[in-house]
């Protein structure tokens, strides 16, 4: 396989530096790399899953609004930017791996390259401001 | 193939007696087969080409990775530039703001030169090049961005039997735990993958790159394990800092000759080179 464009290598090298969980997506959603804060939230290390195909990974963490109800895909951040090449932020909670419902935050941006091509996305958890 | 190596110091000319052997000349390379010839970058090294009899030359292409002073500093005494009707190709790398000319234009106007990019009597036709594939006579060409601050690409030319790559100035370990050790995660390993030859940037010790890094440059370790990744044939350490003199160069050599257990074969470019691909 080819190795990926300098934009998408970029993003990864400065997500290795990062201490917030950062998860980043080709453009139809696959996920390609997470760093070690992610770790946490998936449960797994980026080097014993590898790649993760987007229906692998789009469901662990069942996403919900403040009354409980599921939040549906193309209401999320990621998938939006994924659709319209945008940024989005968006509070929610999530179910984690250890089973506790958390208060998070979620921006998304595109990777657009140099050439104005669309390249993949980016998504950074944060912990909800007023937790 | 032929490869003439014209300018291999990295970042200003440094000639003098400390640096004669390695040579002090900026960034530039000759790439010829058949009747077609390439220049790659247009440093101070560029000079050379002003010795050549261009009488008879219909075309002249220039291909620059980037563009900082040490790669376009000779184009403003360029021979080719100053013919009339010749016609003059200039490749550069795309950038999302400034098209080139205008980005050529401000080292190529007063008060840093006199002479206007517009009023050259050459014929001059600029390319705009990213990740891209185009062919130049004998010669398909690919360009791709490579880890650099500002826009900066690394070429691959493949002739009838033999592939160049010619990368002087990237930064493929930019990043907490150094180069990823998967090469899809490479910068610049599609363009560098099997070449016959790589011309590399090799400009720091382990030591200095620790206090250098995002400075868009290799360590020697670095291109050693560039090269490794991409499996060419032979690799030409080039971008010489210019601190460096003949003789630490040469220490530094020996001392990645001394604990090599790569393959491939390697040496430290130097100016005036000519090398011979079949």
């Amino acid at each position: 396989m080819p190795a990926y464009e300098i934009e998408i290598i970029l993003n990864r090298q400065l997500a290795e530096c990062l201490s917030i969980p950062v998860f980043i997506t080709d453009t139809i959603g696959n996920l390609i790399f997470y760093n070690e804060p992610a770790e946490d939230l998936l449960g797994k290390s980026f080097n014993e899953t590898g790649e993760v195909p987007v229906e692998v990974w789009s469901t662990i963490f069942e996403p919900m609004d403040e009354s409980s109800k599921r939040i549906p895909p193309e209401d999320l951040p990621l998938v939006k930017t994924l659709k319209e090449c945008y940024p989005y932020h968006k509070t929610f909670w999530i179910k984690s791996l250890r089973g506790k419902i958390e208060k998070i935050s979620l921006t998304s941006y595109p990777i657009i390259a140099r050439e104005n091509k669309f390249l993949g996305a980016v998504a950074i958890f944060w912990k909800a401001k007023d937790e | 193939m032929k490869i003439n190596l014209w300018g291999v110091r990295g970042s200003i000319p440094t000639t003098g007696p400390d640096t004669s052997f390695y040579g002090g000349q900026t960034s530039c390379t000759l790439v010829s087969e058949g009747d077609t010839s390439i220049v790659l970058d247009a440093g101070s090294g560029i000079q050379r080409f002003n010795g050549i009899d261009i009488t008879d030359l219909k075309r002249v292409d220039v291909l620059l990775t980037h563009l900082h002073m040490d790669h376009i500093q000779g184009l403003g005494f360029f021979k080719p530039f100053f013919v009339p009707g010749l016609e003059v190709h200039i490749w550069g790398p795309a950038s999302t703001t400034h098209n080139l000319r205008s980005r050529l234009g401000r080292y190529l106007s007063p008060p840093l030169f006199p002479v206007l990019l517009r009023d050259l009597p050459c014929k001059l036709k600029l390319h705009e090049i990213g990740n891209s594939e185009f062919t130049i006579g004998n010669f398909k060409i690919k360009s791709e961005y490579v880890i650099h601050p500002g826009p900066t690409l690394g070429f691959r030319l493949q002739g009838q039997n033999s592939s160049f790559t010619y990368i002087p100035d990237h930064e493929p370990a930019l990043g907490r735990n150094g180069m990823i050790p998967d090469a899809k995660w490479i910068s610049g390993f599609n363009i560098a993958s099997s070449a016959d030859i790589l011309y590399h940037d090799g400009q720091y010790s382990v030591e200095e790159y620790n206090s250098k890094k995002g400075w868009g440059h290799s360590s020697l370790d670095d291109v050693m394990l560039f090269a490794a990744s991409a499996k060419v044939k032979r690799l030409l350490i080039a971008h010489h800092d210019p601190s460096h003199s003949d003789s630490q160069l040469g220490k530094m050599f020996a001392a990645i000759k001394r604990n090599n257990t790569y393959k491939f074969s390697f040496e430290m470019a130097k100016e005036g080179m000519e090398l011979d691909l079949p």
